[in-house]
């Protein structure tokens, strides 16, 4: 039956339906390398490839490996494309899985939302069918939490960003506001049962030692400050933004004032052609300079200022109720 | 009293006081590596990474593989590999040299020789890092060796391989990550006020140790100083 059998070509031509991304998968091996990167070249800014497999809805990230410091330099780049494939090559030989599936990269108190993002992510997206970014914070890690976080553009906003489109009504069509512009992803961190062996043999020794006090030291006046003063910054960013956007407006409506001036005296002059038996002169005038549209300035700015300014309060949010119960805990012991 | 004519085999004590710190990281890219390895082989064997602090201590902070065949009488290591990793790893961060090489598998064993005398040549006084991921004792044995050279006089007779003290420290964000690396799962990552509520946990129980410990030796002074012979060993 025809009906029955497809053809070869009839079933490699019919795309399958990759089932969204729920959850990523990152072994415990990943988190270490990461954390070491990060924190080795802290304050700087590193960034590194994530290999893994794509299986269903899960995204698993097996390996991964950092990236150089690149200079700003012509020559250096394709130096930076020999050491990918130089290192995927050697990977291979070892039985790692050489599949891209991302990238990670560090950053400063939860400052990475930026164009370069985005671009880089288009840029991953034309290759990879579902790729994935790790952000990892360093200072934060400082205060004694695991700041790591899986991110994705999604996919309302890629089709978006392919049109280069942000004017106010393709918004509003498409329903976006600044929060559907990244999505985050939970992970879930999994370790091969050898490493879970050695883990808990290896850990009863000094608990003393081992303890990690940073988490209970009460000082979080730098954190709060760099917080706050990014915050500000950020305000600031915003401000301009909408003084962009008033601006528009303000042109918009002068030249709309403008436009209808024009339009009168065109009509007037055309009654009184009509009144001499003249040809009527058209009612429109595409040269005329008053005419031509005003770009609109585009959105992204501002709703990737108003996503880095959440971060910075929910960051904020979080060490102000750490601080809150170390306090706390000061005050039960001093009563003994 | 023995003459002067007789010579004796030295063994140079471990006044070399070597020890080295091994980094977790290291562990787990070893086991990673181990899991993965393919089917014929029985070992893995690779590079460590790191370097030489000023007081002598070897700091081991991350260490790849290399493919190696290995039969009965004979072992080929992959030489041009080792050194592609070694420049690739150096570009990111230059000051991570070679320190010496691990090996699966409990204890040593001949062709380590070999390969520990390769190693030498790279670096002087390489340290060879087994992991034991056959469990083989029924406990996690890493252990880690330098060679010493064994001399009849003036004679070189063979290469010892000795143990040194290993101590194996977590840096303080890795110490953060601890509990999620532990266990085989683990379904999300705890955000601030979870991970503070372990952290206070882990300090609670470890006032309660304290306090048992110090009730304790408290305790036992007092029966020292209860009991009768103690004004006689004063």
């Amino acid at each position: 039956m025809a009906a029955q059998s497809r053809s070869f070509l009839q079933v490699a031509a019919t795309e399958e339906v990759a089932p969204p991304l729920r959850v990523v998968q990152i072994e415990g091996l990943v988190i270490l390398k990461i954390i070491k990167h990060c924190q080795e070249f802290s304050p700087a800014l590193v960034t590194g490839q994530l290999l893994g497999l794509d299986v269903g809805s899960v995204l698993e990230v097996t390996n991964c490996f950092p990236f150089p410091i690149r200079e700003e330099d012509e020559e250096i780049e394709a130096e930076g494309a020999n050491y990918q494939l130089e290192m995927m090559r050697c990977l291979r030989e070892v039985n790692v899985d050489n599949n891209t599936v991302g990238w990670y990269q560090s950053t400063l108190f939860g400052s990475f939302q930026t164009v370069e993002l985005i671009e880089t992510f288009m840029n991953y997206q034309e290759n990879i069918r579902r790729c994935v970014c790790i952000v990892y914070d360093p200072s934060r890690s400082n205060q004694g939490v695991l700041a790591l976080k899986a991110l994705k553009l999604s996919d309302s906003f890629m089709d978006l960003y392919k049109n280069n489109n942000f004017t106010g009504e393709k918004l509003r069509d498409k329903n976006l506001s600044w929060v559907d512009i990244f999505e985050e992803i939970p992970i879930k961190v999994s370790n091969s049962a050898l490493i879970s062996a050695f883990m808990t043999e290896l850990e009863t020794d000094t608990p003393v030692r081992q303890c990690d006090y940073d988490r209970l030291q009460l000082s979080t006046n730098p954190f709060l400050e760099r917080n706050m003063e990014f915050l500000i910054e950020c305000m600031d960013d915003l401000s301009m933004e909408q003084q962009k956007f008033q601006f528009y407006y303000r042109n918009l409506s002068r030249q709309q004032a403008q436009q209808q001036a024009w339009l009168q005296k065109r009509r007037t002059e055309n009654m009184s052609r009509k009144a001499a038996g003249e040809e009527p002169l058209p009612e429109e005038d595409p040269s005329n300079p008053i005419f031509k549209p005003l770009p609109e300035p585009s959105r992204l700015e501002s709703f990737l200022v108003t996503n880095q300014v959440s971060n910075y309060c929910n960051q904020i949010n979080g060490v102000a109720g750490q601080s809150f119960s170390r306090l706390y805990l000061m005050k039960a012991l001093h009563e003994d | 009293m023995a003459s002067s004519g007789q010579t004796v085999l030295q063994f140079s004590s471990s006044s070399t006081s070597v020890s080295a710190r091994v980094h977790p990281l290291v562990i787990f890219n070893i086991c990673d590596f181990y899991v993965r390895r393919a089917d014929q082989a029985e070992r893995v064997i690779g590079t460590l990474l790191g370097s030489v602090l000023p007081d002598g201590t070897v700091d081991i902070r991350n260490s790849y593989a290399v493919p190696h065949n290995e039969s009965s009488d004979q072992v080929a290591l992959d030489i041009d590999y080792h050194h592609n990793m070694l420049l690739s790893h150096q570009k990111v961060n230059p000051k991570e040299v070679i320190v010496g090489w691990f090996s699966t598998g409990f204890g040593v064993t001949g062709g380590s020789a070999l390969i520990h005398e390769f190693y030498a040549r790279e670096v002087s006084n390489p340290v060879h890092l087994t992991v034991d991921t056959g469990f083989k004792n029924g406990e996690a044995a890493i252990k880690g060796f330098v060679s010493i050279n064994l001399s009849l006089g003036d004679q070189q007779l063979a290469a010892q391989f000795q143990e040194i003290p290993l101590d194996l420290r977590m840096v303080e964000a890795e110490r953060v990550g601890f509990d999620v690396l532990k266990p085989t799962t683990v379904d999300k990552i705890p955000n601030d006020l979870e991970g503070m509520e372990a952290s206070m946990e882990r300090l609670l129980a470890l006032i309660d140790d304290v306090y048992k410990y110090v009730d304790d030796v408290v305790g036992v002074l007092l029966q020292i100083m209860t009991s009768a012979n103690f004004y006689q060993t004063l």
